[in-house]
């Protein structure tokens, strides 16, 4: 992809994203874990989280990103949200419910369980979405130009 | 009667995609496509869908636009000069026809369908299980967020399988786009006849 090299010098758009990037991930991460209190989720979280890297990418260019976030990373979160949302269901079972139970993740107060499980399960699906959006950026930018 | 927000947004998307049909610069295409995005985000936070908003806003607003962009700095800014058609105009505008006429057996919009049984102006969705998962949200989860509750507990398998499809997707364009690393040079020096 060619455009980021140009983009590279271009300073207002260098110092405005350096300036975003840290409140993008950090509102990602507040959609993240606030999704059972607020609007949002594991899915607009990922998306958003994403959104951060592919900014990165876009103006620092891909070889960059690939150093933040490697190729192997990705393609390891993006198997381990999906086996964590799982993983969940298992422990449920192995704590005597059913799959993905998750009253049964504390003992004392179920409400406590339920909440558990909404956050662990919306990480898995946060991890994966958010390592999906980056794997096909990875895929489209580094493409040369036919 | 004063003049809803709803219909100006829904002037505005009409708007956007006439443009973006009749549009030759595929750059300025892919921009209108995020502002149609970003339009539609806003009727659903008319509707009190704010998930449903957020998701719109951030994948088609964002990701998508991007996407499109990288997909323009490999293909050409312009759109080929193309005979004009009738026959696709005449199927889409059946198309968007019986669209509208399958419209006109759905509840009115902000229909609270509070009626004892299924009729005109009564919404049949919210007496099926919805109103056992507002309760149960409230009382069970002693949470503020039904979607999320919806979501991630009582559609649990759903949104397990849902992650199985994002999951796929990105094994798929890895496996389509991404070319072949270095391990295929190592597995060629150690084995000339690979068994896969």
């Amino acid at each position: 992809m060619k455009t980021p090299m140009r983009m590279r010098e271009k300073i207002v758009l260098r110092v405005v994203a350096q300036a975003c990037i840290p409140f993008i991930l950090l509102f990602a991460l507040y959609v993240q874990f606030h999704g059972d209190f607020g609007p949002g989720g594991g899915f607009q979280a990922g998306v958003i989280c994403a959104a951060g890297f592919i900014l990165y990418g876009l103006i620092f260019g891909l070889d960059k990103l690939k150093k933040v976030v490697s190729f192997r990373t990705i393609e390891i979160l993006v198997a381990a949200g999906l086996l964590l949302y799982g993983a969940v269901g298992l422990l449920t079972i192995g704590m005597g419910g059913n799959y993905l139970d998750y009253k049964v993740l504390d003992h004392h107060d179920p409400t406590h369980g339920l909440h558990y499980g909404i956050l662990f399960v919306e990480l898995g699906v946060g991890i994966t979405v958010t390592a999906a959006m980056l794997a096909i950026f990875y895929a489209f930018a580094g493409r040369e130009r036919a | 009667m004063p003049f809803p927000i709803e219909a100006l947004l829904f002037l505005f998307l009409l708007a956007t995609a006439v443009v973006i049909a009749r549009l030759r610069d595929l750059f300025a295409a892919a921009m209108l496509t995020g502002m149609f995005s970003l339009l539609s985000a806003g009727l659903f936070t008319l509707m009190d869908a704010v998930d449903v908003a957020f998701t719109e806003a951030a994948v088609g607003a964002g990701i998508a636009t991007v996407l499109m962009l990288g997909t323009l700095a490999l293909t050409e800014k312009r759109e080929n000069q193309q005979p004009t058609r009738t026959l696709p105009f005449v199927v889409v505008l059946l198309t968007g026809a019986a669209l509208i006429y399958g419209t006109l057996d759905m509840p009115p919009y902000g229909s609270p369908g509070t009626g004892p049984e299924p009729a005109a102006g009564n919404a049949v969705i919210h007496h099926h299980v919805a109103p056992d998962y507002i309760k149960g949200t409230k009382e069970e989860f002693k949470l503020p967020n039904v979607v999320t509750a919806v979501l991630a507990s009582y559609r649990g398998y759903d949104t397990l399988g849902e992650t199985a499809v994002i999951f796929t997707a990105a094994i798929g364009v890895l496996l389509l786009l991404v070319p072949g690393r270095k391990r295929k040079s190592e597995d060629e020096s150690a084995a000339p006849e690979d068994p896969r």
